[in-house]
């Protein structure tokens, strides 16, 4: 759901990073907020664990300008990937107008990206979405390790929709930005066509 | 979650600024908020100035939702009262017309059985008002028909 302010021309749209636990979807959060421009993005919010693993969600606003004379705000969240945080998962999704798939390439990896992607969809019909038709984009994250399975491979396992995939290195932040940038795309062709129903 | 987008328009949003500047000062409060529950920010009434406005309606928007999935677990619909007690300041954070959150912080100036009443008074007030807007925004699907992929591609220049 979209929050559209006219009063102060706003457009308010919900993008939410989601994969299995260490994927680097923290990663992708903080390599945006170091490029941006800093009047271009608020502060990040993260709520940790000391061990610097996503216990509830990182926060990012961003404001990328106007189209036809509204501000547009995206607010990026992240999930806690670790599977036992299912119930946080769902509540983060609430609302969301957006999601960010980002698995981990990864060999030892290939299940739980798997899981995670089923997780996601169970989740998105639970609040009422439907997890063919949400705006999605998929990201191949850790593609500088060794050891990691093909994109071939991966396409086959995640991308049943054949949405847009990248290859990415969020530590490097190769990807990083050709993800954001796709799936805002995605979000605001939607709100375009005047949202799901 | 299959509700459509929601638009919020001058006549809605004055009314909402009116019933929250009536709210901060029959309460006697510092700083009054309304978030929707996705964590935006609609309107801020008081002193919000060194308040990270956009923060803080991310924040209580995972209050509201954390706490929300508290009260599943024990067969509760919501919690849709919630008061935290500082040093200095107190907030109250208040479920409104099922999609809003109220917040209203507050100090030693005021109470919270005096901020209780008086949100309780302005949130028949503001269930109105987003009533309008919800109606409105059904109305309206599509609020922003006339973005073009053009417009969309600048955003990225
Ligand atoms: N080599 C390499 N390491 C990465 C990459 N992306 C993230 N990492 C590392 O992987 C670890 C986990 O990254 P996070 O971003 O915290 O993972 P997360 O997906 O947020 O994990 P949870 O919060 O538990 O869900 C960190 O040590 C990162 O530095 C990458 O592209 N390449
Ligand atoms: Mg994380």
């Amino acid at each position: 759901m979209s929050f559209i302010n006219y009063s102060s021309r706003e457009i308010n749209c919900k993008i939410v990073y989601y994969g299995p636990g260490l994927c680097g979807k923290t990663t992708n959060l903080q390599f945006i907020y170091k490029r941006m421009n800093p009047e271009a993005r608020g502060k990040m919010i993260s709520l940790a664990t000391e061990s610097e693993r996503t216990l509830f969600f990182d926060f990012l606003p961003l404001s990328l300008g106007e189209i036809r004379g509204f501000k547009t705000r995206f607010h990026l969240y992240t999930v806690p990937g670790q599977v036992f945080y299912d119930a946080s998962r769902r509540l983060i999704l609430r609302g969301v107008d957006g999601v960010v798939f980002c698995a981990d390439s990864q060999l030892t990896r290939v299940d739980a990206n798997e899981e995670s992607m089923e997780n996601l969809r169970v989740n998105l019909r639970e609040q009422g979405y439907d997890p063919d038709r949400l705006p999605l984009v998929l990201q191949y994250n850790k593609r500088d390790l060794p050891n990691v399975a093909s994109l071939a491979e991966l396409h086959a396992l995640l991308n049943r929709r054949n949405v847009p995939e990248y290859e990415a290195s969020a530590t490097t932040g190769i990807g990083v930005f050709e993800t954001l940038k796709a799936v805002i795309k995605l979000v605001l062709i939607d709100l375009k066509r005047g949202g799901r129903q | 979650m299959s509700q459509g987008n929601l638009i919020l328009r001058e006549p809605e949003y004055e009314a909402f600024l009116s019933i929250l500047r009536k709210l901060l000062a029959d309460a006697s409060a510092k700083v009054v908020f309304l978030v929707d529950k996705n964590g935006t920010l609609l309107a801020s009434v008081g002193d919000a100035v060194g308040f990270d406005t956009t923060s803080l309606a991310s924040l209580a928007a995972g209050n509201i939702a954390a706490t929300g999935g508290l009260a599943n677990l024990i067969g509760e619909k919501e919690f849709s009262i919630l008061f935290h007690e500082g040093e200095r300041d107190n907030m109250h954070l208040s479920v409104v017309a099922e999609r809003l959150i109220l917040v209203v912080v507050f100090d030693r100036r005021s109470s919270v059985g005096l901020v209780r009443l008086r949100v309780r008074q302005a949130t028949a007030r503001l269930a109105a008002v987003m009533a309008v807007a919800v109606a409105a925004s059904d109305a309206e699907q599509g609020g922003v028909e006339e973005l073009t992929e053009a417009d969309i591609e600048s955003l990225f220049k």
